[in-house]
Formats: structure tokens, sequence, C-alpha cells
């Protein structure tokens, strides 16, 4: 079985801490690591899997690669790319019959309105994100969330599901406040003294609230948030405590394996996009050895049927949700704390079919019209 | 109480455990505290508390019943406990990561598995020497070895697959595929079947050791509990090897199971997440650690009731008995 990485070297946010070193490698080194485990797990029952890293530089066009690919008869690809993108190789008609394995995007409308039928989404969603956080506030009595953020289309995405994880669990966006002070450099010295005094004035405002939201996908302020706002209040959302599918201080249900491999090849700690692309590669593998079949429909058939129950150290078996293809999946509370604070799906949040599913747009909800 | 009563002296505990009307000891491991409880088999009071090596999982008594192997993941090691003294009297270098062991019924050889090495470890269980290492799938766990001694069986919980080591040549012969996440084999006492649980796949594979194929998948069904929550984990055979006993984990129940049949008898109620547990030495009882409460739950095997908790120490992981 052939597998494709297909990715783009986009800009990325510089991490806030000038201390923090920028990884230009995240999602391919999971890959890498699932190319070994497959083949030590496909040597035992006669399969074997082989990976092609296809990844564009900034400014070279990822669907003309992706034509390359396909043209090849490559059907299998784990994309590594922005929604646009991976729209644009979605909808190519020699992609009609691929398996697209998304590592990448939580665009909430990639599950929704243009949800694609060849398209999997292995990372959650901004919807699994925020209620996977609103559920632990609302089962902690902290309803009262105080949204503070950027604008970038991430940001109106997140907060937009925010909102909705409000309305579903009984909490309440008591304020949204854009923050507008622009980003600078990251290193000053004694830069700090100017933030403490900031970030005060721009809390004091804020109406009564429990927690502080902070929506800041390009990293430039939210971390400032900790320990400054003006009432001392928790901080969650893209700083402080985050809602991931992956988190460097989770250990639990075997997951050291998983912390423990992948700095032995990319001689750094995993991160959430490494998860993704070896879950990813993952679900097409043990289709394939489960299965015993290798054709992209029917992996897809057997990936999307009752059989398929992956595991990747949650506890519990993932699998896709047929009505938008998203993987349901416990999602972790950590990120910036030294031990995960908890796990989603909270206790008392019920679903009739599967309690993950109390996570993101739910098959009532849903907005997903395969074509 | 119990910690008082241990700094006033081991020696005391010690002539208490020695009593001749003591039966059996019961061991547990609690993972949290670096800790082994010993309780005695009558009264189930706490006789010991033993400190090991960081994170016991893993127990095992040999079968002269003289020494308790326990693994210490987090440690890296294996620590001996001598049974009659109750101290840790030698330590194994098991390799990284151990977590479940086997020895053969003769008592010569140990079988580890090393999660972080893919890979079981052969060996020498009165010198420590290392006989011989055989690659297997990624992230090994459980570990069973056949009555009569020829086969080895290891599951990879990773790579979902039993892998079967003959043991006269050390060499695999078999890689049996199961559903998701195998946690431990177990043979039938007669050799006949090896049974195989796959926690996040919830179901145990019963596989014939003729063929090496899975002729049979057990699965769990309880009303009103979630099916994600009967994830099987430990397994033991009653002792005429007509009942398996499987902690099903998160559901808080034990599954008890016709071996003949295949069906599920009974769902007993115990402490919260039961992984693993022991047959008392007259068969007459099965101990089961609840890993969430903290305590040890006493089923009697006759009747299939519940009949009495009592508690060990936080997270306890692993039962084993000495008769």
């Amino acid at each position: 079985m052939r597998i494709v990485y297909l990715g783009k070297e986009y800009e990325e946010p510089l991490p806030l801490s000038y201390a923090e070193k920028p990884i230009p490698d995240k999602g391919i080194q999971g890959a890498r690591l699932m190319l070994k485990e497959a083949n030590q797990a496909g040597n035992f029952v006669g399969h074997s899997f082989e990976l092609t890293e296809a990844i564009v530089p900034q400014d070279a066009d990822v669907v003309a690669k992706a034509k390359e690919v396909l043209a090849g008869g490559d059907r299998f690809i784990i994309a590594d790319l922005e929604p646009a993108d991976l729209l644009a190789v979605a909808d190519l008609p020699e992609a009609k019959d691929a398996v697209i394995m998304n590592i990448r995007s939580s665009a909430t409308a990639l599950r929704q309105e243009q949800c694609r039928i060849n398209v999997f989404h292995i990372i959650p969603d901004y919807a699994m994100r925020a209620d996977a956080l609103a559920q632990y506030l609302i089962w902690k009595k902290w309803p009262r969330w105080f949204v503070i953020r950027r604008d970038s289309p991430q940001d109106q995405d997140y907060l937009a599901q925010v909102k909705r994880s409000a309305a579903r669990f009984g909490g309440k966006v008591v304020d949204d406040k854009l923050y507008d002070l622009p980003p600078g450099a990251r290193n000053l010295d004694s830069g700090h003294q100017q933030i403490q005094a900031q970030i005060p004035m721009e809390t004091e405002a804020a109406p009564d609230h429990d927690v502080v939201w902070v929506i800041n996908s390009d990293d430039d302020f939210g971390d400032y948030l900790l320990f400054r706002t003006y009432v001392p209040r928790p901080v969650v959302g893209t700083q402080g405590l985050q809602a991931v599918a992956w988190d460097k201080s989770y250990t639990e249900s075997g997951a050291m394996h998983f912390q423990n491999a992948i700095p032995r090849i990319a001689k750094r700690a995993p991160v959430e996009r490494d998860y993704t692309a070896w879950l990813g590669f993952r679900a097409l593998a043990d289709s394939a050895m489960k299965s015993g079949k290798t054709t992209p429909q029917e992996v897809k058939a057997y990936m999307l049927s009752d059989e398929f129950k992956l595991e990747g150290f949650k506890g519990q078996a993932m699998s896709f949700r047929t009505w938008d293809h998203q993987m349901r999946q416990p999602i972790v509370l950590g990120g910036g704390t030294r031990v995960p604070v908890s796990t989603s799906p909270q206790e008392g949040f019920l679903h009739p079919t599967n309690v993950t599913d109390t996570l993101g747009f739910d098959k009532p909800e849903t907005k997903c019209k395969f074509k | 109480m119990h910690r008082i009563l241990l700094a006033a002296g081991s020696a005391a505990a010690f002539l208490l455990f020695a009593a001749p009307s003591f039966a059996a000891a019961i061991f547990v491991s609690n993972e949290k505290d670096n800790t082994i409880t010993v309780l005695n088999g009558d009264t189930l009071e706490v006789v010991k508390t033993i400190k090991v090596a960081r994170r016991p999982r893993g127990i095992v008594v040999s079968p002269d019943g003289k020494e308790l192997f326990v693994a210490a993941g987090d440690g890296d090691i294996m620590d001996v406990i001598d049974t009659k003294t109750l101290e840790v009297s030698r330590q194994l270098e098991s390799g990284p990561d151990p977590e479940l062991m086997a020895i053969d019924p003769k008592g010569d050889v140990i079988y580890i598995a090393n999660e972080d090495d893919s890979l079981v470890t052969i060996m020498d269980i009165k010198s420590g020497d290392i006989l011989a290492e055989v690659p297997v799938g990624v992230e090994p766990e459980g570990m069973g070895v056949s009555p009569d001694g020829k086969f080895t069986v290891a599951t990879s919980e990773s790579t979902s697959m039993a892998h079967v080591i003959d043991n006269a040549t050390n060499k695999l012969i078999a890689n049996v595929l199961v559903d998701s996440r195998p946690r431990e084999a177990k043979f039938t006492p007669d050799g006949k079947e090896l049974w195989v649980s796959s926690e996040v796949g919830g179901t145990i594979s019963v596989i014939d050791p003729k063929t090496w194929k899975v002729v049979k998948k057990i699965s769990f069904e309880v009303p009103g509990v979630r099916p994600e929550q009967l994830q099987p984990v430990g397994m033991d055979f009653t002792k005429d090897g007509k009942l398996l006993f499987a902690p099903l984990g998160p559901s808080n129940r034990v599954a008890v199971i016709d071996a003949a049949t295949k069906e599920v008898k009974d769902y007993i109620l115990v402490g919260q997440r039961p992984w693993h547990g022991e047959m008392s030495p007259d068969g007459k009882k099965y101990y089961v650690a609840n890993g969430l409460t903290n305590d040890l739950t006493v089923i009697d095997v006759e009747s299939l009731k519940a009949e009495k908790s009592v508690p060990v120490g936080r997270l306890p992981w692993g039962v084993a008995v000495m008769p």
C-alpha cells in the first residue's frame, strides 16, 4: 500500500515565546513513525507500506503536485493542507476515488457546507474543541466566559463555535472583546513590564466572568493574559487550557509510547499534527491489514463500517462519523500545564449512541451533504 | 493505623503473617503508591505494605511460591520479593518499561514484555541472564505460557496481534491478528485454547493452538452501560477451567464466561475500573483490584456474588496469590 504525504511549507505563526523554537517538520514525523510501525506489523501478516513525501515550498503550487501524484496512480493521501488547497485537491476530477486524510485544518466548514465525500478529518474541528472545553467549564460551574480575541478567519470560526457551545451547554459569552494592540517583536528586554501594565487595563472593563476564553490562532498575545488579568481568572482557549488531540503532557492509555517514539526520530517532543498524521496513516494501514483489502473503495468502506475500531492512546476505540467523516475521539484538555487537566467528554454529558458525539456536530445538526 | 503498625516493626507483622492458621497471601501492586500490599487470605487484613521501584504493575508468583516478581515500569527494573520475609531480596534487569510477565510451568524461565523496545525478553529466572530477545509488534504487553511449556504468547497493543514464540527455539512461529489493543493472553488449563483480550476492541478472541487461528470472538453487552466501557483486560480461569473471569475496566464489572459455550453467564458489579484479578489457591474466591476506588473485591466463585471489598493502596493494578 502506497501512501502520499501531501503538504506545503506555509508560513506559520512564530511561537510567542522567543525561547521556543519554530518546528518546521510538524506532521511528517508522525507519518514517518507510522510507516515504521505499519511495516513492523505488516511484516507479520504479509502487508507492506510505502510513504512518498510530497511537500512543496511556500511559493509552489500544491495542486499541481497533487495532479502529479494522482497521475502516478496514488490514491491514499495524508493532507497537511490549508482549507483552500485541501478543497482544490479534493475537487480534482482524478481525486474522485481518492481517500484524503485531513490532518491539519480545524475549519468547521470543511465538515459542514464544504464537506467532501473523499475527505476524512482526523484533526478535531473548532466545534469539537469548543465543546470539549465548554463541558469541562460547565462541570466546574464556571459558565460565564469573557472572550478576548483576534479576528483572523480561524479566530472567527472558533468564536462562532464557542457561542454555539454556550447555547448547547448553558454557558454564556458575557463579552466578546477584540484585542487590537498590534503584535510586535517577541522578545524585548524589560518588555514584560509594559505587558504587565497593559493586560489589566485591557481586561478591566469586562462584565463579571468566571474564565477568560482567549482566541488567538496566530499566537501573538494569548499567553500574556495568564496571571495578568484585572480579576484573577483562569485562561482557556487557544492558549492557557487548550482542547487538543495531543499534548506534550498526555501520558495515559499507552500514550508514553508515542511520547517516546517521536523524539527518537524527530529529536523533539511530539505536537498535535504529528499525532494526527500518525493516526491518519494508521487508519489506512489498520483498515488494509484488518480487512485484507487495499483498494481505495474497499478501505473507505471498511473505515465507515462498524468493524472499524481504531486505537490511538485515548482509552477507547475511535471511528468516523458517517455524516461528515469526522473522526470521533476523546479530547485532551491540557497545554500550558505539566500534567493534563482532564479529557472530554465529561461525565454527565450523555448521548443515545456514542458519548464522543457530544463533541462537535452530531448527526441531526449536520449541514454536510455528500454528493 | 497500618502505617503505625508497620512503623512499630515489620517483625511483628511477619509473626502475624507466619502464623500457622494463615492460609494464603494476596499481593496487590499499587501503581500510584509504588508499593505492594500484602493481605492475609483468611482475614483480608493488611499484613504488610512493601516499598518497591516506581510504578509496579504486573506481579507474578513463581510456581514454587517462593518469590514474587514485580514489574516496575517507571523504574525500568523487576523487583523480586521473598514471600517468606516479605522483603525485596533481589532485582532483575528487565529492560526498559516492563509491564507484564509470565513464568514457565517449571519455574526456570521468565518472559517479559518490554513495551518500549517491541521485544520479549526471555530470562533465566535464577541468574537473571538474558537467554534471548524476540522482536514482536509495537508495544508488547500481555504474556502467557502454555501449560505444557511449549509456547509463549505476547500481545502487542499497537500492532493488535498475538505473537506465538516456540519455547524450544525462541523463534516466532505465528502472528495472529486480533481486535484493537490486546492486553492479555491466557491458555485454558488444558492448553487446548488460547484466549486473548482486546481492550479497545471490546472482545476476547479464542484461538486454536493447532492452527493459530481465531475460532470465536466473545463480546459483551450490559443494558444501560455504554459499549465502549465494556473493555476486557485481565483474564483468569477457574481451577477446573470451566469459567473465565474477565474484569471489564470502565464498566466497573467482572464478566463471567462459560469456557465451553463461550457465553457470558454473568456480570458482577465491583469497584471502579477493575483491570486484573486472581483466583484464590483453593479456587473458591476471585480477587479483583479496583484501580479507581483503591480497593480489592472478593467474589465467591460458586455463588458469583461480590462478598466484600477491602482497601489497598492507590491505583491498585495487579493481583497475585501465594498458596
